[in-house]
């Protein structure tokens, strides 16, 4: 763990020891900050995206399903994390849930002491949700001839759904989970306020040293850099699902 | 639970004081953000270069910039201003930074950059022939904006300013980090106070479900309403 640390930490070394004397003066100053900052926001979007991906899949998959109790679960899962704002979700697991001490939450407590894995965990299942929504809709679109010519190819509703409609529900779901995308790591922002030290973590601690308006525009631009760099990519895979 | 309830030693009312803070921001984040999505939407579809571009700029700059640090920015940005203000005023120091004024500001340039695509697309789906009949029988320009694009834009517009209306409404929770009073920084202070936090802040997430809830419910009314005489 702290090879990784340290290779972080050369990472921001490297890149503010390249920008220097292109950048302004006042973020040069505190380049490594940024940066860090940066790099702790590109960690939590890649890992809350990935595990959000995989579980928003099971959950659009429970919301077709043939099962009654499975499909009410699910819909259940979008609606309240979809309902509730980002931020009281937060709030709740770190202030909330994480005031009950480590005497009540006994082998739990490190997670829930973690402001880190805390953030982590609630932009899993608050972009999960949203996932799920845009998957159904996806699986919505297509024709229900897919489904049972499938099955009376002797598939089994598992294999129908792994091979005929996910895939193809994933291409027509593609432009809005790049908007999901992009939603998500505006929302990491969040995070700094249970004490992670993202980008906006670092950017706000910077700000309490010299009340400089200059700081929040430095973040700003790093966070615009970052969507754009992500909507690059997510349109270059929307080109290759669109060959297919 | 007493201390959910109302009156001295409850915390009931406040929090119905913090939600009805929540619902007045939105509210008022929303007529200023629709008339300046507006005039952002105009400009995207002027025939003049620079004021696209201009336009253009700044929805792109809104949508990659979390909405809490253009929160902040709008927070920090008025303190900066109205004391520079005072300053040149002459008045010196003890100024109260509105700052009920400065989420509304930061809520609507969120929602006016959304917003303006909603309806350049909304304005662009009103067929071109009904324009043209419009000017063919007479009618004057505002006579055409008021009596055929408007109602269809309306219409068209709808179901993406509702779903706007919803990321808003959750949005407005940021400004608990601006010590503004709204739901979400009510709940955290009984919390501290009471040392009862998750059933306070759980509290507060069940009022937000319910706002959103009926929000819904409206949406899907207004929707319905503005879909009469629409063939299904």
């Amino acid at each position: 763990m702290s090879l990784y640390q340290d290779l972080k930490y050369a990472i921001s070394d490297g890149v503010c020891y390249a920008a220097q004397g292109v950048t302004p003066e006042g973020f040069a100053a505190y380049c490594p900050r940024y940066i860090d900052g940066f790099l702790v926001t590109l960690e939590l979007l890649l890992l809350s995206s990935a595990l959000g991906l995989s579980i928003g899949t099971l959950v659009a998959v429970a919301r077709v399903s043939r099962q009654r109790a499975l499909r009410t679960a699910a819909w259940a899962w979008s609606y309240v994390f979809r309902g509730t704002p980002l931020l009281v979700q937060l709030w709740i697991v770190y202030y909330g849930l994480g005031s009950l001490g480590p005497e009540k939450l006994g082998i739990l407590w490190p997670f829930f002491k973690s402001g880190w894995a805390v953030g982590l965990a609630v932009l899993t299942i608050n972009t999960s949700a949203y996932i799920a929504e845009i998957l159904r809709g996806g699986i919505g679109t297509l024709p229900p001839g897919q489904l049972e010519a499938a099955l009376s190819c002797g598939m089994s509703r598992g294999m129908a759904m792994r091979r005929i409609l996910l895939p193809q529900a994933f291409r027509v779901a593609w432009p809005a989970y790049g908007n999901e995308l992009i939603l998500l790591m505006k929302g990491s922002a969040l995070v700094s306020t249970i004490t992670v030290m993202d980008l906006m973590g670092q950017t706000r601690s910077v700000f309490a040293r010299g009340y400089s308006l200059e700081t929040y525009m430095y973040s700003a631009v790093l966070y615009a850099l970052l969507a754009l760099l992500l909507t690059a990519g997510l349109r270059a895979v929307e080109k290759r699902l669109r060959v297919a | 639970m007493e201390l959910l309830g109302f009156g001295a030693e409850g915390w009931g009312d406040d929090l119905l004081r913090g939600a009805a803070l929540t619902v007045q921001l939105a509210v008022v984040s929303l007529a200023i953000g629709l008339t300046f999505g507006m005039v952002l939407a105009l400009a995207k579809l002027s025939r003049f270069a620079p004021l696209r571009w201009l336009a253009q700029g700044y929805t792109l700059f809104i949508r990659g910039v979390p909405e809490f640090l253009i929160l902040l920015l709008a927070f920090f940005g008025t303190e900066k201003a109205v004391a520079a203000g005072a300053a040149l005023l002459g008045l010196e120091g003890g100024i109260e930074v509105p700052k009920f004024a400065a989420a509304v500001g930061g809520l609507s340039a969120i929602f006016a950059a959304y917003g303006c695509e909603v309806i350049r697309g909304a304005w662009l789906a009103v067929p071109n022939g009904q324009i043209e009949a419009g000017h063919s029988v007479g009618l004057s320009r505002w006579q055409i904006f008021y009596r055929i694009r408007l109602p269809q834009l309306w219409r068209i517009a709808l179901p993406g300013l509702g779903n706007l209306w919803l990321v808003m409404l959750k949005d407005t929770s940021l400004a608990a980090v601006l010590a503004i009073d709204e739901l979400l920084r009510v709940a955290k202070v009984a919390g501290e106070v009471t040392r009862q936090p998750l059933m306070f802040l759980l509290a507060a997430g069940a009022i937000y479900l319910l706002l959103t809830a009926i929000s819904d419910k409206m949406r899907a009314s207004f929707e319905a309403r503005a879909n009469r005489g629409m063939a299904r």
